[in-house]
């Protein structure tokens, strides 16, 4: 079995954005960008379940401007096999990635798609779903546990819901989005860093995928949100709770 | 022209959609919004941010149809959707899905479902909350629809215009829809309170009608399967929705001292919340993690003990309306958003709360 994960390269988790002044978007700039969090667990949980003898091959693809090469090459230093890197100038609404993702599956013939279940910069939390809807698989999304039968027939996702955790099996091939407590992700050693540097990234176009792009929602502008007034500190739980009684009446 | 004499001559005449000028097609015409809720319920009644969505519909436009979609088989299905006809005076009709293959929600057969009836009704918007469940389905339903949706919706600017958090709330995207299929949404119910409604709109009763699924094409063999579920039951109010949320952190370090946590939430008559490193650790279930990827609150009162205050956390509590922290470090960020800020050991702290607090109100 093949396993296709999508990875995506986003502004790190650790950095204060700040707001482009023109209101176009963020300062993306100079910024560290890193794997989405969400992708890496999402690469992680493919890698074992290669190591677990359940798949031969795992396929990293990232779809978005050159420098996305180097966040495949992060995945194919954790363990992917290869990776296909779709190339793209303008960043791509959750439903023409999807429809991407729908047509490299069409090619790959994967059993499994793992996707992080949001991306930390626009935090939609739509494309997996998405791409299950096209291909006609069913999803597992937030999962936070994955265990496949022997005969890679069947999913057993645990999903992390409002009320608590949810319980769901599925038919493979099927799309599974991750959430935080899937795994912990590894790191790269730099053995592996440096075998990386020899395992293939294709290069693939729209055109060549024969994917339209969907361009039905604009942007209008990007603010910061209101800040809040700064506060004080107290010295005491007298000082707290008088003035959550009587300057802010909450208690 | 009005309105209504197009519209009938459009269903006499059976217009080729392509003969229409663009500026007097149905979906152009209408300033009149008809919006398709998914609704969630539990009980025998509509969960509270499914009434959220629909005052969330309610805004979207003047002179709006709001029909509320409910699934599932059972009497409670019915007692839901009887309390569902009442729950907010904005609602014109409750359309039931009575079948076993709803009985849980999977996404897979509830997408078809939202496009059956979709194709049975002229719907310009179609909506769920951006719980679990919405952000669940809405996503694939608005693919098989080929229609971009926009999530966690915050703010309505218009029918067609809405803003957004991104960078976990650390900006704001203003969003406008351009598509020409219904506008696809899901609703940050803290961002739609609802406000108690009066006596007189409470006799208001939308219609109920039963959904004739006998055309409803489900793959007969479902690829997609409940096993089961683990949900704390809980007398404490629900997290989403209370008017206190009382937080933990790390720093409460086991399962026990947790307990303190819950006392203060129950004197204060609050919810109990806990930070993604304390449900990491084994303290809380998950449905307890605030948060960017967790839940968001909108409390009148936030209290956070030992919460160092990362940026994926503060982004679930932003909306809170008194924002309280206590923390041993005085340079933990959460003190840069705290209205209130105290800095000693929670261990004291929390203790001398319970002694000294009044009794809720």
């Amino acid at each position: 079995m093949k396993i296709l994960v999508a990875v995506k390269r986003v502004v790190d988790y650790a950095v204060k954005i700040r707001v482009k002044p023109d209101k176009t978007g963020v300062d993306t700039q100079n910024v560290k960008m890193s794997m989405n969090p969400f992708c890496e667990i999402a690469l992680e949980e493919a890698l074992r379940i290669k190591e677990a003898g359940f798949a031969k091959e795992v396929v990293a693809v990232s779809i978005g401007p050159s420098q996305c090469v180097d966040t495949l090459r992060t995945g194919l230093a954790m363990g992917a096999d290869r990776g296909i890197h779709v190339e793209a100038n303008s960043s791509f609404l959750p439903l023409t990635i999807a429809k991407i993702l729908r047509s490299l599956a069409e090619v790959e013939n994967p059993g499994l798609i793992f996707l992080g279940k949001q991306a930390i910069d626009d935090d939609c939390n739509q494309t997996g779903q998405m791409v299950a809807a096209l291909l006609g698989w069913p999803q597992a999304t937030f999962a936070s546990k994955v265990v496949l039968d022997n005969d890679k027939h069947v999913a057993t996702v645990d999903r992390e819901v409002d009320g608590g955790l949810e319980t769901l099996s599925v038919d493979l091939p099927a799309v599974i989005t991750t959430d935080l407590r899937l795994n912990q992700p590894r790191y790269a050693t730099l053995p592996n860093i440096m075998k990386a540097k020899s395992k293939p990234i294709k290069k693939m176009t729209l055109e060549d995928l024969k994917v339209d792009i969907k361009s039905d929602i604009e942007i209008v502008e990007v603010t910061e949100p209101p800040k809040r007034k700064s506060g004080v500190i107290v010295s005491s739980v007298d000082e707290l709770i008088d003035k959550l009684k009587n300057e802010a009446h909450v208690v | 022209m009005t309105r209504a004499v197009l519209l009938r001559a459009l269903t006499k005449n059976k217009f080729v959609a392509s003969n229409i000028p663009r500026s007097l097609s149905v979906t152009n015409l209408s300033r009149c919004i008809s919006t398709l809720i998914l609704a969630e319920h539990e009980s025998g009644s509509i969960k509270a941010q499914t009434v959220s969505t629909v005052v969330a519909a309610g805004s979207l436009g003047e002179s709006s149809t709001i029909s509320l979609l409910l699934a599932g088989s059972g009497s409670s299905l019915h007692e839901a959707a009887a309390q569902a006809a009442s729950c907010h005076p904005s609602v014109s009709e409750v359309l039931v899905a009575d079948s076993d293959k709803f009985e849980y929600p999977l996404a897979e057969p509830w997408a078809k479902l939202v496009d059956f009836v979709r194709q049975r009704g002229e719907y310009s918007h179609i909506l769920a909350s951006s719980s679990s469940f919405g952000k669940n389905i809405l996503p694939r339903v608005a693919a098989l629809l080929d229609v971009s949706p926009i999530t966690d919706v915050v703010k309505i600017l218009g029918s067609n215009e809405f803003i957004r958090p991104i960078y976990a709330g650390n900006a704001l995207c203003t969003v406008r829809y351009t598509g020409s299929g219904p506008c696809m949404l899901t609703i940050r119910s803290t961002s739609f309170p609802v406000t108690p409604i009066s006596a007189d709109s409470q006799s208001k009763k939308a219609t109920i009608s039963q959904i004739d699924l006998s055309k409803f094409k489900e793959d007969s063999v479902s690829r997609s399967r409940y096993v089961g579920q683990s949900t704390q039951d809980t007398e404490r109010p629900d997290l989403g929705s209370a008017r206190v949320v009382i937080t933990g952190g790390r720093a409460l370090k086991s399962v026990e001292n947790f307990k303190m946590i819950e006392k203060l939430a129950e004197k204060l008559g609050g919810a109990v919340g806990a930070t993604r490193a304390a449900v990491d650790a084994g303290y809380v279930p998950n449905d307890l993690q605030v948060g960017q990827t967790g839940k968001i609150v909108a409390p009148e009162l936030y209290m956070a003990f030992g919460v160092s205050g990362a940026i994926q956390h503060l982004a679930g509590i932003k909306d809170s309306k008194v924002i309280v922290a206590v923390n041993k470090d005085a340079d933990a960020p959460i003190f840069q958003v705290a209205d209130y800020g105290l800095v000693g050991d929670l261990f004291e702290v929390i203790p001398e709360l319970l002694e000294k607090l009044p009794e809720k109100k």
